[in-house]
């Protein structure tokens, strides 16, 4: 009886037991998936700053929750409360405000942004440096700016507001970073150091500023008319990724500690799998080599083969060189059956939501699982003749799907990937 | 829990300079701190010392594309690979895990200033943003920001291609990166980790974010613990520490020299209440061995309030003794502080002053911690 609970390796099985969503395309899992299997975009122009000048002028914002300005901390807070209250809330774990397990928060980078420094430059009339900052804050007037942009805030509201256990963590691997959260949370079940994990990822960091620095570095599409059609993933006139906004929550559980409380069994985290690349800061090792060997470690964790997975959520970012790295990866670990493995990308529709991404694609999968049913990846046009897979143009696809390897990869040499099955192996 | 966790690389980078000896001289005072009064003045901070950074980052391409909190961080993320034995050891850096405890890259003050001054009377502020930002902006400049860089260069400068995360949070991103090793090299999920973390002392836009919350200190500094409340806060310094943990069989498989033993390490987070911290750190020390002739080693960042609460959570397993600061030896370091107080406490266990040490983290906003050391 007890070997049930434990995977191929003799680890204790990682359950899912709650899950929340918000992205461009709404709030909740159910509006998300109603949006996201027909094929609808949440990418549109951008009202939350002027966007004259700008080459891109569109995102996959999450807007309408602040009637007043606001930070992109507070923003990412409050994305990661909305998700993590449908998560808990669904889990029907511990009380209200006294989770019963640790918190792994993925979180965008923060700073003293624009609106606060002119708050701050306003105090004098001269050619504005740090010094004048510096004299204006040793006034001691404006301490709430300190706690809003300190690295830790974010996730120790959370922490606060549901009752954590323990020291939370609050982590990037860029663009992976949602990814590696639900990674941790595993590996500390495993451990037998915590019996339930929430595991989050959260990104509100669309302002001005952040916009323009990935546009210095061409990552974004410029195709901002019509914004829906942006973001191409593998089609070939693919120009750039359209940044997007969102965060998920995933309650994870000991099967054990599930079982012993009748809880709803929403599915399975059957393996982890990371690799680190030192070719470049922002290019992967044209060989591929670490996406490939984090899909295989990932696969190997969960003690199965790639013939065992029958959907691939991919990265697939729209950029041309993530989307040709990807597929020629996947063709790498999956082999000739890669061209009929179906292989689609939510970011199609709801833009790259950076640090969330992982997370968010992670509920997505188990919605695919649990729905039967594969998102397509939309604005799929002009087939690049150079990734040759069925990316489920378009059209959202009913299959039955059991298992799923979703992969993330991020700026820093960062791939991580995830497997996810609906029961133990 | 079953494999015990043992030191094989210390890497330090500071105001004493690179050399771990200099930084045992000053922990046993028989060396100054080297702090730096005037270029920030009124708040002092411990500058870098002198360091040339060819030695660990050779390509000046890669010194360029950095900034110096990076700069630092893969450079004592270097000595620690050398002092571990595993700098030229391509098969262990593939399989080397990398924890990193990481703040943000500094902005450019220079384009800040002259935006700010701009924006006092611009016609349409939020025009004149993006244009000057457009225009104004370095590209790589953001790369040498994203916290997770830093871990990317170690991997790009020093090869080490396993995989790596960045824990963020000030203080308590070094003691959950330390805790977090800890607890997977003993519970069997990594065989050898190199953790650590950078913090350059020496930039406005960081001490404005402190100078925000009143937690810095101005003009002379004074004995972290004997710090009065009014007249206390932080003194920052440039820091860079890792350590190269690994399992005791690994290192004996390798035969690699074993500095410390890494016994335990906690952490938790408190809601800041009177009495919390020493509610949080005497709960914690339940799972800690603490010899009465014991080494303390305390990365406290000089407020007397948490001080006082770190100091009274200590009496109770070592009366009438003040921990080592090692704030007023190297300055406080934010993320790093934590990693730098467990690399000292080794370099000194391994320096024969002691048969073990128990080191202390409080960070200034948040988050409490404890790690216990024993010679190896």
């Amino acid at each position: 009886m007890t070997t049930d609970l434990r995977d191929a390796h003799g680890r204790p099985l990682v359950a899912i037991t709650g899950m929340g969503l918000v992205t461009s395309l709404g709030q909740g899992k159910a509006d998300n998936w109603a949006r996201l299997t027909a094929g609808q975009s949440g990418i549109h122009r951008i009202t939350r700053f002027p966007v004259e000048g700008l080459r891109t002028t569109i995102a996959g914002t999450v807007d309408d929750l602040f009637n007043e300005p606001f930070a992109a901390p507070e923003l990412s807070e409050k994305l990661a409360m909305l998700a993590a209250d449908e998560a808990v809330g669904q889990a029907g774990l511990g009380r209200k405000g006294d989770f019963p397990g640790q918190l792994f928060m993925a979180v965008p980078p923060v700073e003293l942004e624009w609106p606060q420094k002119q708050v701050l430059a306003s105090a004098s009339n001269e050619a504005v440096s740090y010094d004048t900052l510096l004299a204006a804050a040793a006034a001691h007037t404006h301490r709430a700016y300190h706690a809003m942009f300190l690295f830790g805030t974010v996730a120790d509201r959370i922490a606060d507001h549901f009752g954590t256990k323990g020291s939370p963590i609050s982590l990037s691997t860029a663009c992976s970073s949602g990814a590696t959260a639900i990674q941790m949370g595993v590996e500390a079940i495993r451990r037998g150091e915590t019996e339930a994990a929430l595991c989050i990822g959260t990104d509100g960091s669309v302002h001005a500023e952040a916009l323009i620095r990935f546009s210095l570095l061409s990552a974004l599409s410029t195709h901002n008319d019509p914004p829906e059609e942006a973001s191409k993933p593998f089609s070939k006139n693919r120009d750039g990724f359209v940044m997007g906004e969102g965060g998920a929550a995933l309650v994870l559980e000991s099967y054990a500690s599930a079982r012993a409380r009748g809880a709803e069994i929403l599915g399975f985290v059957l393996g982890c799998g990371e690799k680190g690349d030192g070719f470049h800061r922002t290019r992967s090792s044209p060989d591929g080599r670490p996406a490939i060997v984090a899909m295989q470690e990932a696969l190997a964790d969960a003690g199965l083969e790639p013939d065992h997975i029958d959907y691939v959520n991919a990265h697939g970012t729209s950029t041309p060189e993530n989307d040709k790295m990807e597929a020629m990866s996947c063709t790498a670990v999956f082999g000739p059956r890669m061209t009929t493995l179906p292989i689609s990308s939510n970011k199609s529709m709801v833009g790259h939501t950076l640090t969330a991404a992982g997370a968010v694609e992670a509920v997505f999968s188990m919605l695919t699982i649990a729905n039967g049913r594969i998102p397509p990846t939309i604005n799929y046009r002009e087939p690049d003749p150079n990734i040759p897979l069925d990316v489920v143009p378009n059209v959202a696809r009913d299959a039955r799907v059991r298992r799923v390897i979703s992969n993330s990869f991020g700026f820093g040499g960062q791939n991580t990937c995830l497997v996810f099955g609906d029961a133990p192996v | 829990m079953t494999n015990t966790v043992v030191i094989t690389g210390i890497g330090l980078l500071s105001s004493l300079g690179e050399d771990i000896a200099a930084h045992v001289d000053a922990a046993r005072g028989q060396r100054g701190a080297v702090i730096d009064r005037e270029t920030f003045a009124p708040y002092p901070v411990h500058p870098l010392g002198a360091v040339e950074l060819d030695r660990q980052i050779p390509k000046k391409s890669d010194q360029r594309q950095m900034e110096p909190w990076q700069r630092i961080g893969v450079y004592a993320a270097g000595l620690a690979l050398d002092s571990a034995g595993i700098k030229g050891d391509a098969d262990a850096k593939d399989r080397l895990h990398v924890i990193v405890a990481a703040g943000g890259g500094e902005r450019d003050h220079a384009v800040d200033g002259q935006i700010l001054t701009g924006l006092k009377s611009a016609a349409n502020p939020g025009v004149f943003l993006n244009e000057r930002l457009l225009g104004d902006l370095r590209p790589t400049l953001f790369l040498a920001q994203l916290s997770n860089l830093l871990a990317g260069n170690i991997s790009i400068v020093h090869g080490v291609t396993g995989p790596s995360r960045t824990f963020m949070g000030e203080e308590q991103a070094g003691v959950d990166a330390v805790r977090v090793a800890h607890a997977r090299i003993a519970a069997g999920q990594a065989d050898m980790i190199l953790v650590g973390g950078s913090y350059n002392a020496e930039r406005r836009d960081m001490l404005l974010l402190f100078e925000l919350g009143g937690a810095l200190l101005k003009g002379v500094p004074t004995p972290t613990f004997r710090r009065l409340p009014g007249q206390d806060g932080m003194v920052t310094g440039s820091v860079g520490a890792f350590l190269v943990l690994e399992s005791a069989q690994s290192a004996a498989a390798r035969g690699a020299r074993v500095l410390a033993r890494l016994d335990a390490v906690s952490a938790d987070r408190v809601r800041r209440e009177d009495g919390a911290i020493t509610r949080s750190l005497t709960e914690q020390l339940a799972g800690h061995h603490v010899a009465p002739d014991g080494l303390l080693v305390s990365a406290a960042p000089g407020l007397a309030g948490p001080a006082a609460e770190e100091q009274a959570a200590l009496a109770a397993v070592a009366p009438g003794r003040t921990p080592l600061a090692v704030g007023d030896l190297v300055g406080h370091a934010i993320e790093a502080a934590f990693p730098a107080a467990v690399a000292l406490a080794a370099a000194l266990l391994s320096a024969g002053e002691a048969s073990s040490a128990l080191v202390s983290g409080v960070g200034h906003h948040r988050g409490e911690g404890l790690a216990s050391l024993s010679a190896a």
